[in-house]
């Protein structure tokens, strides 16, 4: 604060920006791969169709890199994500299609099953101190060994249009006659209110207890490219098919598991966990139940993708799930959580899945091989962490 | 005769604090010299100097060694002139074998190979040496900790060592372990090895060392030779201890209410040595609005006792009761610690008492985030408040309760961790060196803190290495050696040399 009161006002914002690289950095890598690959692709990244596309296929990433960015924060690690995801969509298929067992049964007993496998890895790594990396390499092994024996090495489908809804469906129009999509602009329009004033009570408390804030120039900048963003693509849904379910799914977690992690007693104490075991130990915190618990959680959501990732493809394959793992983790590491734990903030991992996703489409698009997008996916990681840590040093 | 080393005017400050100043050291050939002081008094931060830990170059003065003058930047320099230093927590690779060990660093054989036949060969030549029956290939994790110490020793007689410096070597040891130590240093010694040993045992001083070098407060007090005069525990205790203790401590008068903890009959063993008792049945109790002091050196177990009482938290094989106001509480796990009113300040608060990464804010409301909350949600604005209401409260000095604690100085960040535990309102509260690496300033604010505490009616139990600091503080003070309490004053008789009497000599 004395620092700050010494500058001038226009350093006052360059200064602000510098102690927060990190935060705007990740929005403008974002920004910049959207400019670039919607030039590159003459226009085609951000056409309606496209938009949705991009929604539906980094729907299951970023759902599960909500739960991997908790497990992150407690310090440890899941690589069993993709295992789970292609089990469950296993599950799902062999209990829809030939035994015939209804959807709703099936979904329920495939949530529980997921949390059962997220428990297993939890009370190994919880209560029996086995390091999280190979526990759930285990799993990794085990849940891609039990989704071919479910198969019999064979795709299952299809799947009765009920489940199809679960990432294909769309949300009717309740307010316009569909063309546009009224509901969709509606909801952007919504949305873009709810954050700002979630934005402004936010300055306001700031203010009450002298709390360094953004620029007010700053906040207002930020606030309305995030606003045109939000509506354009609200515009843009609206103009094809309206708002996917998988989308209206994903925003709902991602609000969920934000407040969890920003406001909630359990969501602080697993940064505690995360940031220094031990004093979080001696005080008072049940260390062990949280770990446990991220995994569970993590259990769950890896399930929900599977399901999710079955609908959209229609089919349950042996190879569903596979490698999405690393996608994932480096989602949440891209997104400026730290491997060491206690810290990681959940728009950082939805912003990482969303600049992996762009660049898997955006690549594609052009036609990019398979070859290279690895290779480019794998330097954007590493550039992500290097600027990390290069903040950090200097700073120190 | 020129001495083998002379240290001059050794001066080391590190943050806030200056380590040492002016210490002055000489060594002679051939002899055990033994180097005393209190915890913290700088022996350690003296050897580190000597040993290159400390590069030359951030300390001021010199270090003469066998007449030229010495610049070591390493221990690696250091130990290529043969001055080598074993330390307390040895630094043995336990699951590679006597042989491996030996030769870490230093492998017979070439062109990247080992010769096993020539390494075993000289290991079997060096245990002789040592007098340690054990094959070459025993694993070191079989051995017990007198075993591991001789292993040190052969390491250090490997690399031709001229000047032996061992820190606490016998505080891990048992009695026949210390003795048979102590011979082979004076083994060593007819061979022609110089050793310096750092140790609290005036008994063993008395029985090897040829002179003996007095620090306290980070100064050379004094040096005393065997050949000229008689060395008594007494004078070594006066100079360790003697200093003017006035107006550093603030004012404080007697207050003792009803018996607010009481504990019977504590017994404890080590969580991984699982034969080895390390609180042997102890009883103590703490009235309401009293600060008790727990005095003893380093080992005696006093961090061990606050921590298993703490929710178990070190140690197995727990037995004994726990009382509050008189009856029977569980103490069994943290939170059910907290609970029952208990609150323990960690000895080392970095690690194990802070989350260094995220903001006072966060550090206050840590153990007790229930009463800023509700329905699992935090209320922002009450957790704000708390920790601005203890910021003041404590003085911690900072614009803003969102701070990150790395950034703060040491005692600041003790007033967060303090402010952490008040925040739980405990009826006890176990402060476990709850001054070390802090400034003079800083120490006497958290002593009037600790004063508004017992005004408040709490109880204090204030485990401290410096003496002073307790007889400045406490109302009672008990002596601890070896797990055991062997002794109880008043502050009205306690005398730091009546304490450190019944430390030594027990």
């Amino acid at each position: 604060m004395n620092r700050s009161e010494t500058l001038n006002p226009p350093n006052r914002v360059g200064a602000y920006i510098a102690q927060h690289m990190r935060d705007y950095g990740l929005i403008f890598a974002l920004i910049a791969i959207m400019v670039f690959f919607q030039v590159a692709t003459d226009g085609t990244l951000l056409r309606p169709v496209n938009i949705t596309n991009l929604v539906l296929q980094n729907s299951y990433i970023i759902i599960m890199a909500l739960g991997m960015l908790l497990v992150i924060i407690s310090g440890q690690i899941d690589l069993s994500v993709g295992s789970i995801m292609g089990f469950i969509g296993a599950l799902a298929a062999m209990m829809i299609v030939p035994y015939e067992l209804p959807v709703g049964l099936t979904i329920v007993t495939c949530l529980l099953c997921g949390m059962l496998i997220g428990a297993i890895h939890g009370y190994f790594v919880a209560y029996w101190k086995i390091p999280s990396f190979i526990v759930t390499l285990a799993g990794m092994l085990i849940f891609r060994g039990l989704s071919l024996w479910l198969l019999e090495g064979q795709s299952v489908g299809p799947f009765p249009r009920s489940f199809q809804a679960l990432s294909t469906g769309f949300i009717p129009d309740f307010i316009g006659s569909g063309r546009p999509n009224l509901t969709a602009f509606v909801a952007g329009l919504a949305a873009v209110l709810l954050i700002l004033w979630q934005g402004l009570r936010e300055r306001e408390h700031n203010a009450r207890y002298g709390i360094e804030d953004e620029p007010i120039g700053l906040f207002l900048l930020r606030n309305a490219s995030m606003a045109a963003a939000i509506l354009f693509i609200g515009w843009k849904l609206a103009s094809f098919r309206g708002l996917p379910n998988v989308l209206v799914s994903m925003v709902v977690l991602t609000a969920i598991y934000f407040f969890i992690t920003e406001r909630t007693v359990i969501g602080r104490r697993i940064y505690a966990v995360g940031g220094n075991e031990k004093a979080a130990k001696l005080s008072g915190i049940r260390t062990e139940r949280l770990t446990f618990l991220t995994f569970v959680n993590m259990g769950l959501l890896a399930a929900l993708a599977g399901l999710i990732f079955a609908a959209r493809l229609n089919t349950a394959t042996p190879k569903a799930g596979f490698g999405v793992e690393l996608d994932v983790i480096a989602a949440v590491f891209i997104g400026g959580a730290s491997m060491s734990g206690g810290s990681g903030r959940i728009m950082g991992a939805v912003i990482g899945a969303f600049i992996m996703g762009v660049m898997n489409n955006g690549m594609s698009i052009i036609g990019i091989g398979i070859d290279y997008q690895q290779v480019i996916k794998g330097l954007v990681l590493l550039a992500a962490v290097f600027f990390d840590v290069y903040n950090k040093n200097k700073g120190a | 005769m020129a001495p083998l080393l002379e240290m001059r005017s050794i001066t080391k400050a590190f943050p806030g604090v200056k380590a040492l100043d002016q210490v002055n050291l000489r060594v002679r050939e051939g002899e055990i010299h033994a180097i005393c002081g209190e915890n913290g008094a700088g022996k350690s931060t003296l050897m580190k100097v000597l040993s290159g830990v400390y590069a030359a170059g951030s300390y001021e003065g010199e270090i003469v060694y066998e007449g030229k003058v010495a610049n070591f930047r390493s221990t690696r320099d250091s130990e290529a002139c043969g001055i080598i230093i074993i330390h307390q927590e040895l630094a043995l690779v336990p699951l590679l074998s006597i042989a491996e060990n030996i030769h870490l660093g230093n492998e017979r054989g070439r062109y990247g190979c080992v010769n096993w036949a020539e390494a075993f060969q000289a290991t079997r030549e060096l245990l002789d040496k040592v007098g340690l029956k054990e094959a070459p290939g025993t694993r070191v994790e079989t051995l017990g900790v007198g075993k591991q110490q001789l292993v040190e020793i052969a390491k250090a007689l490997s690399r031709n060592v001229r000047l032996l410096i061992l820190d606490e070597p016998t505080a891990a040891l048992s009695e026949t372990d210390s003795q048979a130590l102590l011979d082979l240093l004076l083994d060593l010694k007819a061979q022609g090895v110089t050793s310096i040993i750092i140790t609290h045992k005036l008994n063993e001083v008395r029985r090897v060392a040829d002179r003996v070098t007095v620090i306290r407060d980070g100064a050379s007090i004094s040096t005393l030779d065997a050949g000229r005069e008689a060395i008594t525990e007494d004078r070594i205790v006066r100079d360790m201890v003697g200093r003017d203790m006035s107006h550093r401590y603030p004012a404080r008068e007697r207050r003792c209410g009803p018996v607010a903890m009481e504990v019977d009959h504590w017994n404890v063993w080590h969580p991984e040595h699982r034969d080895r008792q390390v609180i042997r049945d102890l009883s103590m109790r703490v009235h309401a609005g009293e600060v008790v002091g727990i005095a003893g050196l380093m080992g005696a177990g006093r961090t061990e006792l606050a921590m298993s009482l703490f929710g178990r938290s070190w140690g197995s094989r727990i037995t004994g009761s726990v009382f509050m106001h008189g009856k029977p509480v569980d103490t069994s796990t943290v939170p059910r610690a907290i609970a029952a009113g208990l609150a323990y300040v960690t000895e080392d608060r970095k690690s194990l008492g802070l989350i260094l990464e995220e903001t006072i804010r966060c550090n206050t409301t840590m153990a007790h985030l229930e009463a800023v909350a509700s329905w699992g949600v935090i209320s922002g604005v009450q957790e704000t408040a708390v920790a601005e209401q203890y910021r003041q409260a404590m003085r911690i000095r900072t614009p803003s309760v969102f701070q990150k604690v790395a950034n703060l100085s040491g005692g600041n960040q003790q007033k967060v961790v303090l402010s952490k535990w008040l925040f739980t309102a405990p009826e006890v509260l176990i402060l476990d060196e709850p001054t070390r690496g802090i400034d003079v300033g800083a120490k006497y604010e958290i002593y009037g803190i600790i004063n508004d505490l017992s005004k408040a009616g709490k109880g204090v139990v204030m485990i401290s290495s410096e003496l002073p600091e307790l007889l400045g503080m406490c109302d009672r003070i008990y002596v601890m050696s070896e797990g055991a309490f062997v002794g109880e004053v008043s502050a009205d008789e306690a005398s730091q040399e009546l304490i450190m009497s019944l430390i030594v000599r027990k």
